[in-house]
């Protein structure tokens, strides 16, 4: 484990950035969005970031091909770039594990080779949260704050900032830090993760377990009548979806332009009345059987799907941003019973 | 603080429930923490004793969600509706959204809704929100209560409040209010006094962060088309996402074209929105405009008004003259 | 486009290719904005005829898109030309009072004061929007309307702030 003095973290992005893009949240007009760190950005204390990070991977809109005509001739394009290294820092436990998520999905087999390519260039500096929000729930997922995945794990003690190296990346970049940072004893951590998970257990939604759901609970709750008073103020929009560091639905769509065609992709949202539309039309004609979709998307499917693991993370981010306040954590206590009061 | 409590409120509904004027009552339902307040239809008495609510988070304007439940029964609904909701109330009704037979409106007084974002910025770990009379005492997780002005925490839209009068109910409970002398205007003017780059900037650093949610859209009481142009396959600018600058402008300039002389101003964009894009500001310049350019006219301040755009004078300014307009009045 | 000048009108107005000069692109031609004019069939388009037939000259540049009415135009079709290329857009319609649905340009007059004053709101130059009402009879109005504002047009270059760049590809 190696530390560095907070006043130095200047130092630290700067070596980093030295050979890789660096992207760190701070703070912006209305709240913190990770931004390229360049001198002068300093590092937000702000618990997350409005948008998840799941954009570094996954971007909202990316161009996959174009294909431009010349009289009878079609030439096909690659739009592809290739990917230089980046780290992303300060990344929560919440989303490091959205990323396992995502990689259920796009990199079993067939490889989705986009995705791919900027997942192997990026590594994650995480960050353990001594401070968790109300909404916070990630402790649901069996997700620890006090200590979190990625490649290197930072904690914030007593004016030092603590990195520990998980994987090999990992320990190659603290290896390249070793001049600025100096040895540290990992007692203050033993501390720190006892302090954060003793406050996890006091938050006002630690109680809320996933003990009713996961693989084969599909019958058990898709013809639940709750999912209608639920969905009942459900205005239909996707702030929930598009703020989620695990939705991975997209659209592919092409787009016209003056001299040939762009075929991009970009997010979707099982919100939508256009969502997974075909011929015969769309599948889930009223917003309940949207709604139902996305809640057991998180809860049944995917954990059906992939061995267990839930894609919710408990971020809290669908929590504070839909408009109307409907969110996982009370259809969990809704659906789940008596497990969840 | 909110003039009536939520027992008055309670005991209302419950005697039009027990005495049949109404079925069913569409109020705000009580959430995990002090804010997330949902909307919610309740069928019963009990029911609303066990989960509804009243106070500073109670946002949320209910009149869009008229328009569905009224096709629901023969029944009628009980709507408790803000100042604010009864000019979106009337709008509707001018558009025939909604059969006015199907609703019991009750006209509550509001003293102006808290912006939860406002609190974040000065507490984090919010576990409860109690009101004190003007102040606000926040209960936080790690640093006990906070002590904060209600008015400073006021959503932006209720600090410029048009008006706490009820312009359409069949009962009012508490006290009527007057139409207020607003300075909404302000935020508009101080944009068109900046220069073209600036504003140009303004707008590029405020719609770029748009992730096309679409949330502003479908909690828009005038935004009530069956299938939007931006949903329909066929209409060529159907879009999921904000590929480009141009798409995000294209989206705010169209929505708010579409409900300019119809937007009563409810500010439901901007609470809504995830990102904080001051949406009202575009809503906000049509009306200015509306105002100085063919005289004052307030959407869903009376029910059948013909709204600026589906009318004309002889005398009409010209467009080349409208943009001049702007640099005087800056 | 046929480079007569017969009507002393244009003379004064026309667009020398030497104003743009300053506008030079890497390949050394005179920057020509594109420029796109939805046409009233009832009036402009016809006046657009009528300066053809008198041989007066407009820049090529100018693409003319027929519209039975100009309330036939949509504040997005304004909205598209722009994200398609064009530097500059402009509607001409009849001249108020004399719509051949009676009232159409009317309704136009409204809605494009709000729409460009709402552009110019945001920042887009308001220069290169433009409503010209134009009858059937004024075939050296329409000339010379279009001359003058593809010189205004010039003079502000590319459109930047409502392009779609996308489109280029």
């Amino acid at each position: 484990m190696r530390k560095l003095a907070i006043t130095k973290l200047n130092d630290l992005f700067a070596a980093i950035a030295e050979s890789e893009k660096l992207y760190i949240p701070v703070d912006g007009k209305t709240g913190a969005n990770y931004e390229l760190w360049a001198e002068g950005k300093t590092l937000s204390d702000a618990l997350n970031t409005v948008r998840s990070p799941k954009d570094f991977f996954f971007p909202q809109t990316e161009d996959m091909m174009a294909f431009k005509t010349e009289g009878k001739k079609i030439e096909i394009i690659d739009t592809r770039e290739e990917c230089e290294d980046f780290v992303i820092f300060g990344v929560r436990a919440c989303d490091v594990r959205s990323f396992a998520v995502l990689d259920n999905v796009f990199l079993s087999d067939p490889v989705d080779s986009y995705y791919k390519n900027r997942r192997d260039h990026g590594l994650i500096m995480s960050m353990a949260c001594t401070r968790p929000a109300e909404t916070c729930f990630c402790k649901t997922f069996g997700i620890d704050a006090a200590d979190p995945e990625g490649d290197i794990v930072c904690w914030r003690v007593q004016g030092f900032l603590y990195m520990d190296a998980k994987t090999e990346k990992g320990a190659a970049l603290l290896d390249k830090l070793a001049s600025i940072t100096e040895e540290a004893d990992s007692d203050v951590i033993a501390e720190e993760k006892a302090l954060i998970r003793a406050r996890m257990e006091k938050l006002p939604l630690a109680s809320l377990t996933t003990d009713a759901f996961g693989p084969g609970k599909t019958d058990t709750f898709f013809d639940s009548p709750e999912w209608k008073s639920l969905s009942e103020s459900c205005l239909g929009c996707g702030t929930c979806t598009f703020v989620c560091p695990t939705c991975q639905c997209y659209d592919i769509r092409d787009f016209k332009t003056n001299n040939g065609v762009i075929r991009y992709r970009c997010w979707d949202s099982c919100m939508y009345s256009e969502f997974t539309k075909m011929s015969a039309g769309q599948p889930r004609l009223t917003q309940v059987e949207r709604f139902r979709q996305r809640f057991m998307h998180k809860l049944v499917y995917y954990p059906e799907r992939y061995n267990g693991l839930y894609s919710c993370v408990g971020c809290g981010r669908c929590l504070a941003k839909c408009p109307i306040q409907m969110n996982i954590a009370k259809v969990m206590k809704t659906l789940g019973g008596k497990a969840n009061d | 603080m909110q003039e009536l409590t939520r027992d008055a409120l309670l005991a209302r509904a419950a005697e039009l429930l027990e005495n049949g004027t109404v079925d069913r009552v569409l109020g705000w339902k009580r959430g995990e923490f002090a804010y997330d307040v949902t909307p919610a239809v309740f069928k019963s008495a009990d029911e609303m004793k066990e989960s509804f609510v009243w106070g500073d988070f109670c946002g949320a304007n209910f009149s869009k969600y008229l328009i569905a439940e009224t096709k629901k029964s023969e029944n009628k609904v009980l709507a408790f509706l803000k100042p604010c909701d009864t000019y979106s109330f009337n709008q509707l009704l001018t558009e025939h959204r909604f059969d006015r037979e199907k609703v019991y409106a009750i006209g509550i007084p509001c003293d102006g809704m808290v912006d939860i974002a406002k609190i974040r910025e000065k507490a984090d770990g919010i576990a409860s929100v109690d009101t004190n009379g003007d102040k606000l005492i926040v209960h936080t997780l790690f640093d006990g209560d906070v002590t904060l002005d209600r008015a400073e925490m006021l959503a932006e839209r209720c600090t410029v409040c048009k008006s706490k009068k009820h312009v359409a109910y069949d009962e009012l409970l508490g006290e009527e209010g007057d139409v207020v002398d607003s300075a909404r205007f302000d935020e508009v003017a101080k944009i068109e006094a900046m220069t073209p780059d600036e504003r140009f900037a303004f707008w590029q650093g405020e719609l770029s962060r748009c992730i096309r949610c679409n949330a502003c859209r479908d909690v828009c009481p005038a935004c009530t088309c069956e299938k939007c142009v931006f949903n329909n396959p066929n209409s060529g600018v159907e879009n999921k996402s904000p590929a480009n600058s141009f798409e995000e402008q294209m989206f705010h300039i169209i929505r708010a074209f579409h409900v300019a002389g119809r937007c009563t101003d409810c500010g439901e964009c901007s609470r809504v929105c995830p990102q904080h894009i001051p949406l009202h500001l575009l809503n906000r310049k049509f009306i200015k405009d509306i105002d100085s350019f063919y005289g004052e006219y307030q959407a869903g301040a009376e029910v059948g008004s013909r709204a600026p755009h589906i009318n004309y004078t002889e005398g009409d300014i010209e467009p080349s003259d409208a943009v001049k307009r702007g640099d005087e009045n800056a | 486009m046929h480079e007569i000048n017969s009507n002393e009108f244009i003379s004064k107005e026309k667009v020398s290719t030497e104003t743009f000069s300053a506008e030079i692109n890497s390949e050394n031609k005179p920057y020509k904005p594109l420029i796109v004019a939805f046409c009233c069939n009832w009036c402009s388009y016809a006046g657009a005829d009528l300066a053809g037939n008198n041989r007066l000259s407009y820049p090529a540049d100018v693409k003319i898109i027929r519209v039975p009415c100009s309330c036939r135009v949509n504040p997005m079709f304004i909205l598209r030309a722009f994200q398609r290329g064009a530097d500059g857009v402009i509607l001409c319609g009849c001249h108020p009072g004399d719509c051949h649905y009676t009232s159409g340009n009317y309704y136009t007059r409204r809605r494009m004061a709000l729409l460009f004053s709402m552009l110019d709101y945001l920042g887009i130059e308001r220069e290169r929007t433009r409503v010209e009402w134009v009858s059937a009879a004024e075939g050296a109005k329409f000339a010379a309307t279009m001359n003058d504002f593809a010189e205004k047009v010039a003079a502000l270059g590319e459109n930047k702030r409502l392009e779609d760049l996308r489109c280029k590809n």
